[in-house]
């Protein structure tokens, strides 16, 4: 059995790589590429704690609140994606670039 | 903090950490952004296979149909669509030297508290033997002591994103 600390690291190191994404790249799509990488680091996460705690409820039922939350991380992450691309498809339409340095409308 | 002999879900394991890191270094890396989707779903498919090790079949699955099916081609489209890697000047901000040392502290950071029992405790931990299966999760989703809320909340979430993202992306006339 793989000790769970593995998984962790490798959670670990995941997010980490995803943080560094979304801080160096210049592409918007990259950056959310690096969002999507940060977000799954964390479903790695949330199902190694749960496969490695407690299965049962003193109730006799089955414990699967981390399951539950990693699918619900996975459907915020889906719905993130999609709204996340029609936004940099809306902003290229309007600058003709996709490079978060060039979309300064707003900065003060 | 020894693996002990290699077991086969040992290099099963050792394939997706592998595959899940490359594929990251590869979204990090890559200049072309179509080959860094593709790095994204050789992450994601590594990703998909720690599920199966953590006995997590039906998240692995979704992982593949979600995340591989649809994310992946989301993605490959909006490159496509943008014309994101022709006309790339720099992968990189001017900050990239600061991100990379603010990362790696970050992950020694994390690497310390996962390896150092700071809070006590430095028994190994076993997983159980007997874990829930997929019929359980699937009856918690529909379970009204359970999770039956947040359900219908992430299908009022899921419609919302899908109109907000029609609405945004839509040509103006």
């Amino acid at each position: 059995m793989i000790p769970i600390w593995l998984y962790l690291t490798v959670g670990a190191a995941l997010f980490c790589i995803g943080m560094y994404t979304v801080m160096s790249r210049r592409t918007a799509v990259a950056i959310l590429m690096g969002v999507e990488l940060m977000l799954n680091a964390v479903n790695i996460n949330l199902v190694a704690f749960w496969r490695y705690g407690e299965q049962l409820t003193p109730a006799g039922g089955a414990v699967i609140a981390g399951q539950a939350f990693a699918a619900f991380v996975l459907v915020v992450a889906a719905a993130e994606a999609a709204v996340g691309l029609a936004i940099i498809i809306a902003v290229y339409r309007n600058w003709r670039s996709v490079e978060v340095d060039d979309v300064d409308l707003l900065r003060w | 903090m020894i693996i002990g002999q290699l077991t086969p879900d040992a290099f099963a394991f050792g394939f997706f950490t592998l595959l899940t890191l490359g594929g990251a270094f590869g979204v990090a890396m890559n200049r072309n952004l179509v080959r860094g989707v593709i790095w994204l779903i050789v992450s994601l498919f590594g990703m998909a296979g720690f599920f199966v090790l953590l006995s997590a079949p039906f998240l692995a699955a979704v992982q593949v149909l979600v995340y591989i099916g649809a994310v992946g081609i989301l993605f490959t489209f909006a490159v496509m669509l943008t014309r994101g890697m022709t006309n790339i000047r720099e992968r990189y901000n001017e900050q990239w030297w600061l991100s990379a040392l603010v990362s790696l502290a970050a992950f020694l950071l994390l690497f310390f508290v996962v390896i150092v029992p700071v809070w006590g405790n430095a028994d190994p931990i076993t997983a159980p033997l007997e874990v829930a299966t997929t019929v359980d999760f699937g009856i918690s989703l529909v379970d009204g002591n359970q999770y039956v809320l947040p359900f219908e909340v992430a299908s009022l979430l899921l419609t919302a994103a899908l109109v907000g993202a029609i609405v945004i992306a839509r040509e103006e006339d």
